[in-house]
């Protein structure tokens, strides 16, 4: 893992803006990313998001709301009923 | 609810409980009886299976009735509870009451007595379970801990909330102690019940349990209700912003400020030890952190997002923020009513702080 204050350097990518909706069985329902955005990713996110508020509320930590931040992006994803709506954000905008 | 009634009578004398379930046999709607003779087999059976009705004693040795309604009021919220007891204590009366109680019967002696109990029971069981007053009766933590000061009561309030657990003691209606973890004292106190939601049960009296809260109860409780009542704000009350934080020296400085819950300091590796600050048991929390901190991390990696700086998750609890210092992680909880910004920049200051 690198240090905290870390700049965006030249090797990260650039992000667009954009959100998506996903089901609890990570499923995408919905996304206004546009198609340049690999899916991959989206499906990458969806997942480990999914994951992550599962085990936040196996260790009774009952989340309804994540932010993540990268230097050159931040995500926002919000519990919906097991699924999750997430934001990405280049980091400019974040 | 099954078509015949289910009653749970609870005693620790068989001749009581055979007499009992003999009388109530007799009733109308014919209800099955079951016994139980501790608190402990009578919560075990009310887990098992369904009844309609707890009828129970008072004075009952290791666990008494008012802990086990206290308990089951807690855990079968729509269970209805009646006390059968020869105690005719007005405080005794008012506390089961307030615990959300159905029915407070004494113990006939007369025929008479025996078909009023008889009506009321039955009665009881007749009732639509809709019409159940125990949600307006159910009480919060403040109340509960006043009704045992006002009924000068011994013992130990254990409280639940997510992941935490405090515990505050009370002897002879005086607030003598609580703690968090290594949180003690009033501090600790304050912030128990300062938790949206919690749960709580009634411990046994420890009456050797040193005295740490010197304040009384009125005071205390009066100054609780204002903060929770005025909207508790960590800032005002004394608690951490960017321009005020100071310099921690360890952990246990940063979870003394107001508005910070819990703190730990971990290696992402799960072999190493975890340092950790008001909490009781750290390894859930801790582990979620590490997890999540690894996974994202790799995803930051594989998108080329650049390295994981901080995850913040939001709550109805609390709030929690993790972020990468070095080699290590370094996570804490928030009050929930602390504002993002209020965390954020806690959170510089202690990556910019905190000795190594």
């Amino acid at each position: 893992m690198k240090t905290a204050a870390q700049p965006p350097s030249s090797a990260q990518a650039s992000f667009p803006s954009g959100c998506f909706t996903v089901d609890p069985c990570g499923e995408i329902i919905a996304s206004t990313l546009p198609h340049t955005f690999p899916s991959a990713h989206v499906r990458r996110i969806a997942e480990q998001v999914l994951q992550t508020f599962r085990a936040a509320q196996e260790a009774q930590l009952l989340l309804n709301e994540l932010q993540i931040h990268y230097p050159a992006l931040k995500l926002t994803a919000r519990n919906l009923r097991g699924g999750a709506i997430i934001f990405v954000a280049p980091h400019s905008q974040a | 609810m099954p078509a015949r009634p289910k009653i749970l009578l609870l005693d620790d004398d068989p001749d009581v409980l055979e007499l009992y379930a003999e009388l109530l046999s007799r009733l109308p709607s014919q209800p099955e009886i079951r016994r139980a003779s501790s608190g402990g087999s009578a919560i075990a059976m009310l887990a098992a299976e369904p009844f309609s009705l707890l009828l129970c004693d008072v004075k009952m040795p290791n666990m008494d009735g008012l802990q086990v309604l206290a308990t089951v009021r807690r855990r079968f919220p729509n269970l209805r509870t009646a006390v059968l007891t020869v105690l005719t204590n007005e405080q005794i009366r008012m506390r089961a009451y307030a615990m959300g109680l159905d029915l407070y019967l004494e113990k006939p002696r007369t025929a008479p007595e025996i078909r009023i109990f008889l009506d009321c029971v039955e009665s009881l069981l007749g009732q639509e379970l809709r019409e159940s007053f125990h949600q307006v009766q159910s009480k919060n933590l403040l109340d509960m801990i006043q009704l045992e000061c006002l009924s000068q009561g011994s013992q130990v309030l254990k409280v639940h909330c997510g992941n935490q657990s405090g515990s505050i003691w009370l002897q002879n209606g005086e607030i003598i102690d609580a703690a968090i973890a290594d949180l003690k004292g009033k501090n600790a106190f304050q912030r128990i019940v300062s938790w949206k939601t919690s749960t709580f049960e009634i411990l046994p009296d420890e009456p050797s349990h040193p005295r740490a809260i010197f304040d009384s109860y009125q005071a205390l409780l009066q100054e609780s209700v204002r903060e929770l009542e005025e909207g508790w704000n960590p800032v005002e009350a004394g608690g951490a912003s960017s321009a005020s934080l100071p310099a921690p020296r360890s952990l246990a400085d940063l979870a003394a400020l107001n508005g910070v819950e819990f703190a730990l300091r971990l290696a992402p590796d799960k072999a190493e030890p975890v340092e950790c600050c008001a909490l009781e048991n750290p390894q859930p929390v801790a582990g979620w952190m590490r997890q999540t901190m690894n996974q994202f991390g790799a995803l930051g990696a594989a998108m080329q997002a650049g390295g994981l700086q901080r995850v913040d998750g939001f709550g109805l609890q609390r709030h929690v923020v993790v972020a990468v210092r070095d080699k290590d992680l370094l996570g804490v909880g928030f009050h929930r009513n602390m504002s993002r910004a209020q965390m954020v920049a806690i959170m510089n200051t202690l990556i910019a702080q905190l000795p190594q």
